[in-house]
């Protein structure tokens, strides 16, 4: 490993960068690989969104119209896999290479050809997963959670495709979690103490440690499946001495954390945009630190809460529900916090504001029907029906990609050098925060009817609410169009950006000329006070 | 170069992390078979025989015992108890049998994979001969009586009046004769 910090000092001390392809193929600079990874996450995210529509297609009348049943049921289960691992994943690594180094005033990150590879593999695993779709017998069609023995006995011939492609997006994750381990250990400016570090390094550096805990777990349960299918192990067969059960406690062993590892970014995000724009320093730092770390050990107690209705004893059933319910406590304290932090601040609604703004009241949202979710004998009414759909919808697409668009709509003029149109912006933020829950609101009610989740065909007393749902889909879909304009107008061109646009921002990212020039803190900022 | 040491040194604690979760998604297999035998978690019953070592019969209680039969998809046999339910006391002996043909015109073997409800009901639920502890064979057109014979435990709680053993039955013909896989099945 020559590619040291000290090395690429010496090698490169201009502002030329490479051009054409190659510039991209070969880059080691964490503001490229932030760029590709935030585009790529985009693209998935209309893949994925482009699979919502189908189903909200299907779903706009009862009966089966558009498509088949089995089409259907991969459709569900790529567009969550895509939005998972696709969109909102890669979209948070990508903001961690952008805004890391810069936060902490780092020269880039600390392994810089490894954060290359970490994002090259990605691509390779999303074709091999999207091309089993266009496979004799179709893609995956298990549900993104492949629960054994969807995945074993009656899965698909592509389900060793979907196995590997899983593996990548693990080997990319583990990849990128490493690095920002290392980066921020390793590479903070002299004087940045670890309690001085913005909130969004702060969860990232958790998420790393959660991101390196399960998502070799994630591996092991896509492995466990891959030999139960093809090379004839029964971990999860019943009539080879294994269980069936013990893979929905494997999976949700990685796959609650792997929740906490899509929102605690997200925090960060909120927690640097909403002083911004109060001008007023967060309140309850330290304690914003402790409930990130309190939240992420505690997403580690909490996994059977998927699994009330496995047939659990009551012991075990009012353990995780406990545990669930003590995880509102940090969380309630983040949203105490920011509410406490817009207290009697001059407040003003620049379009990340709004979107950060919407995060805080729809997130919060989402908390409460997770806590309806955790109570344990409504949850065998709640189960498997619309009004989880609506739960994850709420606290991951107004929660998760909300603050991604806020934290895009943010540091866009110091990644770009211009001032997005602002006009357009508010355009596109109250489109999506209509449609979103004209989208998802009505869910809760036709999930409380009884509408069971993943089914193409449903009852004819849930016509009506699932007409609107669909129509509020395709309007969230389409106002996501007028982001990617309000992007490439501002990539293209636009009002200049100062260091520092906005004019309550704080941290070592403003400092900074606009757009951020390819190589910075190349010597280290000295940190005040 | 002290940066580049002390890099190493992260990251190679952290690639330990990562191989010590691969390998405890893995432990996690034989942790949680230990788990649900240790507590009947997921209504698993210890499979295999138990000599009897009731200190008393409790004639004052009487638990129901009530018995369900499943096939496992593709399975051809016909399978089912002989009575639907017992009446017995904790600590007494029971022995029931359970019909199973195979209308099928070759050879078949099949394994019976038990299951208690309520899963506390588990840890009393003694077998001290059952046709699920090893692979039955059946030959074309026949049938048999399978016996099982169990006992409650007399520490059985109060509030378990009534619990439901299923048995669910595999056709592991094709594992049979791939003998290696068959061992380990039967020996699990």
């Amino acid at each position: 490993m020559s590619t040291t910090v000290d090395t690429l000092h010496h090698e490169e001390h201009h502002d030329h960068k490479p051009s054409g392809i190659t510039r991209w193929l070969f880059t080691t600079n964490h503001k490229d690989i932030g760029t590709l990874y935030l585009w790529f996450s985009f693209l998935m995210f209309l893949i994925g969104g482009s699979m919502a529509m189908v189903i909200r297609a299907e779903l706009f009348q009862p009966g089966l119209q558009l498509v088949e049943p089995h089409f259907f049921n991969q459709m569900t289960t790529v567009h969550g896999l895509v939005m998972i691992f696709g969109a909102v994943m890669p979209a948070f690594t990508g903001l961690a290479n952008w805004l890391v180094p810069m936060m902490i005033g780092a020269p880039d990150m600390a392994l810089p050809r490894m954060n290359n590879w970490s994002f090259w593999i990605l691509p390779f695993a999303f074709i091999i997963l999207l091309s089993s779709l266009f496979m004799e017998g179709g893609g995956p069609a298990m549900g993104w959670t492949f629960y054994a023995p969807l995945s074993t006995t009656y899965s698909n011939d592509s389900t060793a495709l979907f196995v590997f492609s899983v593996h990548i997006m693990g080997i990319s994750s583990i990849m990128g979690a490493i690095n920002v381990i290392v980066t921020i250990m390793n590479l903070r400016a002299p004087g940045m103490t670890y309690m001085k570090m913005p909130m969004f390094v702060w969860t990232w550096f958790i998420t790393a440690f959660l991101l390196i805990a399960v998502m070799p777990v994630l591996a092991g349960a896509v492995t466990m499946v891959l030999t139960d299918k093809y090379f004839g192990t029964s971990f999860f067969d019943a009539s080879g001495g294994g269980d069936p059960v013990m893979f929905q406690h494997i999976f949700w062993f990685f796959g609650h954390p792997e929740v906490y590892i899509m929102i605690l970014p997200s925090f960060g995000i909120i927690s640097a945009i909403i002083p911004t724009f109060t001008r007023k320093k967060l309140f309850g730092y330290s304690s914003m630190v402790y409930a990130t770390a309190s939240i992420a050990i505690l997403s580690f107690l909490v996994w059977a809460h998927h699994m009330f209705t496995t047939g659990m004893p009551v012991v075990a059933e009012l353990f995780f529900m406990y545990c669930t319910m003590l995880i509102a406590v940090p969380t309630g304290v983040k949203i105490f916090n920011w509410v406490a932090t817009m207290w009697r601040g001059a407040m003003s609604f620049e379009t990340p504001m709004l979107f950060a703004l919407a995060f805080v009241i729809l997130f919060t949202i989402g908390g409460f029907s997770g806590l309806m979710l955790a109570i344990t004998p409504v949850d065998f009414q709640y189960h498997d029906t619309y009004f989880v759909v609506a739960h994850f919808h709420y606290v991951l697409v107004t929660g998760a990609i909300f603050s991604v668009m806020a934290a895009v709509y943010y540091w866009l003029p110091k990644w770009t050098g211009h001032m997005y149109d602002e006009t357009l912006a508010k355009f596109h933020f109250w489109a999506s925060v209509i449609s979103v829950n004209v989208l998802f609101f009505p869910m809760h009610f036709v999930g409380l009817a009884g509408m069971p989740r993943r089914i193409p065909d449903y009852s004819v007393q849930f016509a009506d609410i699932n007409q609107i749902v669909s129509i509020g889909g395709f309007a969230f879909g389409l106002s996501q169009l007028i982001f990617l304009w309000v992007v490439i107008k501002c990539a293209r061109g636009g009002e200049k950006a100062a260091a520092k646009p906005w004019e309550g921002a704080e941290g070592l990212e403003w400092t900074i000329p606009s757009p951020a020039p390819y190589h910075t803190f190349e010597k280290p900022p000295k940190i005040e006070g | 170069m002290a940066q580049q040491s002390n890099n190493r040194k992260i990251i190679f604690r952290l690639l330990l992390g990562v191989a010590g979760m691969f390998a405890f998604g893995f432990a996690l297999v034989p942790l949680y078979n230990a788990f649900c035998d240790a507590t009947g978690f997921n209504g698993r019953t210890k499979n295999e025989a138990v000599a009897y070592t009731a200190s008393h019969v409790d004639k004052s209680r009487t638990v129901t015992v009530q018995f369900l039969t499943h096939n496992a998809k593709g399975m051809p046999w016909q399978f089912k108890p002989d009575i639907k339910e017992v009446h017995v006391h904790p600590g007494e002996v029971k022995l029931v049998t359970f019909y199973a043909a195979n209308p099928t015109a070759r050879r078949m073997v099949a394994q019976a994979v038990p299951s208690i409800a309520p899963a506390e009901a588990s840890l009393y639920l003694n077998k001290i001969e059952c046709f699920c502890f090893n692979q039955q064979p059946l030959a074309a057109n026949t049938d048999a009586e399978m016996p099982v014979q169990f006992y409650l435990d007399p520490e059985i709680p109060e509030h378990i009046t009534t619990l439901t053993l299923s048995y669910t039955l595999y056709d592991m013909t094709a594992d049979a004769n791939a003998t290696t896989v068959a061992q380990t099945t039967t020996s699990e």
